[in-house]
């Protein structure tokens, strides 16, 4: 009954890893994986997801996302799960790597500190 | 496109790593390449198990420094590479200390590695500090040990519950985030024991909870104990739900949502409980945020399918939600629509959805299609304009999926519509003529060829059918002139005109075009306006109820075997075998498997049949009817494995053991089975065939075979008694003594009952079988089947003694239902087809009652069928 985040997504523009973080056994091996970020990714790209965070389902699963210059962050959670709840979660990571990154949040400036985005990710949600 | 990670390779940072053990550590130094190995593992390199050893060992030097930056990535490295037991005694003194070191960042994250990388033993140490943990001022520790807890109590559940006081003291803390991860670690610890959680929901819906996350577990957690309690039909309120309700009224929009999707998700919810949570969800529909209109939609959606009217409010906002930007939103809108709508504002809703529908992809065109197929079916009398639009969007562009779809659904309105039949067909029609599939164009055709002849002027169809004749490929030509057939056998006034037009098609380019006009022309009569014979009608167009696999193995074993008759399709088996057609064992190859039959373990009725005719005893017996699966007279284990196989014949049966020797040191020979046949009277022996040799793990069959009186469907019990001499083997010569001794092993009893005398055939179209049936052998009759565990299991008490196929999928009993409807289909022995229409009910005290009724082709038949539901 405890809320379960499933994955929490860092992608570049052309839909590849900066970093990704992933809770549960949904996607068994690396390549389940990068085929779901490949489908969301697809999925969501011709979305405009600048303002408000944008809200998706995909195999079960649902996405909330957000794009911010050439980064795309999801956060994706089981088709039960109460989805202000991923809405929050969602806004916390962003709110933090804005933090983190001084305001400019782009990829290169996560490459370059990709350190605190893991010590982010390591902090929002343990698993 | 720049990258700092540009060309980085694993082998080149895994030698980077050696900086770790420098005597004077460069703390920035080591944090980068700590970095690069988290990028190589997030981008999905592997590391060899050497490798990751290597890794581990050179960082847990790096505990030496005091740079705080450093121990945190320090603590990453170690979760992700997950040492083993061994390794992890290196670094859990560290840990340790740092578990009680003044620095709070310190004691959070060592606690959460420690937690993560332990083992019960470890655990029992550590567990002191844990608990201090948990009650610590400052919140990051103390959720570090509670989040921990959470995940440890999967594994190591009797020390976590140990923490219950200090997890209790942390749930009062002032710390949101402290109050959340307690609550949800006792509720986890708590969770088996209903009064317990009882309890914490009382005292805390009255308490003050200060995070709305917090707030969210407590109201899934009251929904739990508001389902484990049951409504309390003497005040009329559910407990708890002024709490939910409440709820509705909090400052965070989560908790909101979470209570209004609560109150929906209440089992058996009345609408007057309902209609708060509706109200705030309504509100939500015209957020700006497109997580909430989602949301609340999503919940809406579902709340519809079971109290469509609670929901009507909405309609207005919902329609504005048709043209959201989000295309799940307007999906979702729109199907509630279709749920929700009453019958006046179907029109307006068609409009709207026309033009939405081009708007989305194939995946939420099909999600609507069918729910307007459901809202045609609960207002039949809109079928005009609902037909329309199905059939309009069937001329735009999509996909196979989605076009399969929208006919489908025109289908079934044309069944169970009964008005809407002449219109649709039409439709249907005119979507043959453009149309690219060829599959969908034979489904249509074939539809078309089933239904046409039975509407009041089949003639206008005609025209639509031989175009595609004329304009078509090979596949959709054959259909066509299958499909102008059964015009002309249905309606005989359009014989002549038939006829007429499959003269013409005997001049086709394809081989199947030309040959199915002939086959036509030759069989259904002269042309003129005569009535076309039955038995024609029956062998053109009936149904082929043997499957098609057994027909496929038949038809090779006859080419391979030539004899001089003809093939005769009576002679393909008509049960349903699940393996294919069995190999013929290898010479000399031993297979391993207890008492199997010389062929794969279930063997098609063939082998059972080559193997049966070509003992000189038993070849007199006729046709073989039916072979059951093998039954074990052995438990598993024993010293020989033995399982038996009934073959009914007209007026015999036989009896194949199957033995298996598992002894290495004994080689049986003379192996029979003496039978006790005192209790099957009507059984009489009449020869058997003994086994010359079994040795070891090599599986062979012995037979006794009975007479029975011919056609009934002798019962009776069997006890069975395996005789042998057993001769000693010499492991290691392989050779036997000369001399045996004679011995006897007891093996189960086993009978021959009913069911084994009906195979399981089925039947596609069972509603056609049956009426097809002559209603004068119907039998009906009606029995209390007594108090029963449940439906289902009633229902599958009498599938198996029936011993019959279970039709469309009706030996599925929905779980809670009061009654169930089952349709078997079977053949008797004696080659008689039998339908069984079973109607079971089940009341509140669970006594179950059963009507039974049977149609075949010999009324004796149906009389036996229920001789044996009455008796068993």
């Amino acid at each position: 009954a405890c809320p379960t985040i499933k994955n929490i997504l860092l992608l570049d523009s052309e839909g590849k890893r900066v970093a990704v973080k992933y809770y549960s056994d949904d996607w068994p091996t690396n390549n389940a994986k990068l085929a779901f970020e490949k489908s969301i990714f697809t999925k969501t790209q011709k979305t405009n997801a600048r303002n408000e965070a944008e809200i998706t389902m995909l195999e079960n699963s649902i996405i909330v996302y957000k794009f911010v210059q050439d980064l795309h962050f999801f956060v994706t959670g089981g088709d039960d799960e109460n989805e202000l709840i991923l809405a929050t979660v969602l806004q916390g990571f962003f709110d933090a790597v804005t933090l983190l990154l001084r305001n400019n949040v782009d990829q290169r400036e996560a490459l370059e500190n990709l350190d605190l985005i893991l010590l982010c990710l390591d902090e929002i949600v343990d698993g | 496109d720049y990258s700092p990670f540009l060309g980085i390779e694993k082998g080149a940072v895994l030698q980077e790593a050696r900086v770790f053990n420098d005597p004077q550590l460069d703390a920035r130094r080591c944090s980068q390449v700590i970095t690069k190995l988290l990028y190589l593992l997030n981008q999905g390199e592997t590391f060899t198990k050497a490798e990751a050893t290597g890794v581990f060992f050179a960082v847990t030097k790096l505990f030496q420094s005091r740079d705080i930056g450093l121990r945190r990535m320090v603590y990453l490295m170690i979760k992700e590479i997950s040492p083993s037991a061994d390794e992890v005694i290196i670094v859990t003194s560290s840990l340790m200390k740092d578990m009680n070191s003044r620095t709070d960042m310190y004691r959070a994250n060592a606690i959460r590695v420690l937690c993560r990388i332990t083992d019960g033993t470890l655990l029992t140490q550590i567990e002191r500090y844990l608990k201090q943990a948990i009650v610590d001022k400052n919140p990051v520790v103390a959720s570090a040990a509670l989040v921990s807890g959470i995940h440890l109590l999967q594994t190591n559940p009797e020390i976590v519950k140990r923490w219950s006081n200090e997890v209790q003291e942390a749930v009062q803390s002032k710390a949101a985030l402290v109050q959340f991860h307690a609550l949800g670690l006792l509720h986890q610890i708590r969770q088996n024991d209903r009064l317990a959680v009882s309890k914490l929901v009382t005292s805390l819906t009255k308490g003050a909870v200060r995070s709305p996350l917090a707030q969210c577990l407590l109201i899934r957690y009251t929904s739990q104990v508001i389902r484990e309690s049951g409504v309390n039909n003497q005040t009329g309120d559910r407990p708890f739900y002024d709490y939910l309700e409440n709820c509705l009224r909090h400052k965070a929009e989560m908790v909101i949502f979470e209570a209004a999707r609560a109150i929906t998700e209440l089992t058996n919810v009345t609408t007057r409980e309902l209609t708060p949570a509706i109200t705030v969800l309504q509100l939500f529909l015209s957020s700006s945020k497109p997580v909430l209109r989602f949301a609340a939609v999503r919940t809406l959606n579902k709340v519809a399918m079971t109290h469509p009217m609670a929901v009507t409010n909405c309609n207005i906002d919902m329609e504005s939600l048709i043209s959201d930007q989000n295309r799940s939103i307007a999906t979702l809108a729109i199907t509630t629509l279709l749920k929700t709508g009453n019958e006046s504002s179907v029109d307006r809703l068609m409009k709207q959805i026309t033009n939405f529908m081009s708007d989305i992809a194939d995946e939420f065109k099909i999600v609507v299609v069918e729910a307007i197929r459901s809202l045609c079916l609960k207002f039949p009398l809109k079928y005009r304009s609902l037909m329309n639009f199905l059939s309009n969007i069937l001329r735009e562009e999509g996909g196979f999926e989605y076009k399969k779809a929208i006919v489908d659904s025109i289908v079934i309105l044309i069944r169970d519509i009964p008005d809407a039949k002449e219109g649709g067909l039409l439709h249907l029609c005119e979507f043959i003529e453009d149309c690219e599939f060829t599959y969908l164009s034979t489904q249509i055709l074939h539809f078309l060829g089933n239904e046409g002849p039975k509407t009041s002027d089949p003639s206008k169809y005609i025209r639509y059918i031989y175009n595609r004749v004329i304009l078509e490929n090979a596949t959709v030509r054959a259909s066509a002139v299958s499909t102008l057939a059964k015009f002309g056998a249905m309606v005989d006034s359009l014989k002549p005109r038939i006829f007429v037009l499959l003269r013409r098609c005997l001049f086709d380019n394809d081989d199947e075009v030309r040959d199915r006009a002939t086959l036509y022309l030759n069989t259904l009569g002269d042309g003129s306006v005569a009535e076309t014979d039955k038995e024609v009608k029956e062998f053109l167009f009936g149904p082929l109820d043997i499957p098609l696999k057994n027909m496929e193995t038949s038809l090779k074993n006859y080419i391979q075997d030539p004899l001089e008759e003809p093939f005769d399709i009576n002679s393909v088996p008509k049960e349903v075998k699940s393996q294919p057609l069995a190999e013929k064992k290898a010479s000399g190859k031993k297979p391993t498997g207890l008492g199997a039959p010389p062929a794969a373990p279930a063997s098609a009725a063939d082998a059972y049949e080559k193997l049966l005719s070509s003992i000189p005893e038993f070849a007199a017996f006729g046709k073989l009817f039916k072979s059951s699966a093998p039954v074990e007279l052995t438990e598993a284990e024993t010293e020989y494995a033995v399982n038996v196989v009934k073959h009914i014949f007209d007026s015999h049966v036989v009896f194949q053991y199957n033995c298996t020797n598992t002894i290495p040191e004994q080689l049986l020979e003379n192996v029979t089975v003496i039978v006790d046949a005192s209790e099957a009277e009507e059984f009489s022996e009449v020869g058997t065939k003994p086994l010359r040799s079994l040795p070891y793990d090599t599986p062979a069959q012995t037979f006794v075979a009975f007479e029975k009186p011919e056609g009934v469907p002798a019962a009776g019990k069997f006890s069975n008694v395996l005789r042998f001499t057993v001769k000693e083997v010499d492991t290691s010569t392989g050779e036997p003594e000369d001399d045996g001794v004679e011995d006897e092993y007891q093996l189960e009893d086993f009978e021959v009952v009913a069911a084994d005398y009906i195979l399981k055939v089925g039947v596609s179209n069972f509603k056609n079988a049956w009426e097809s049936m002559v209603p004068e052998t119907e039998r009906v009759d009606e029995y209390g089947l007594g108090p029963r565990e449940s439906l289902a299991e009633a229902v599958n008490a009498v599938i198996n003694l029936l011993g019959m196929q279970p039709c469309e999928g009706t030996e599925v009993v929905q779980s809670n239902s009061r009654s169930h409807t089952c349709l078997l289909s079977g053949v008797y022995i004696g080659n008689v087809k039998v339908l069984v229409r079973l109607s079971f009910g089940i009341d509140g005290a669970k006594e179950v009652a059963m009507k039974l009724a049977v149609r075949s082709e010999d009324v004796s038949v149906s009389d036996a069928i229920h001789e044996i539901v009455a008796s068993g």
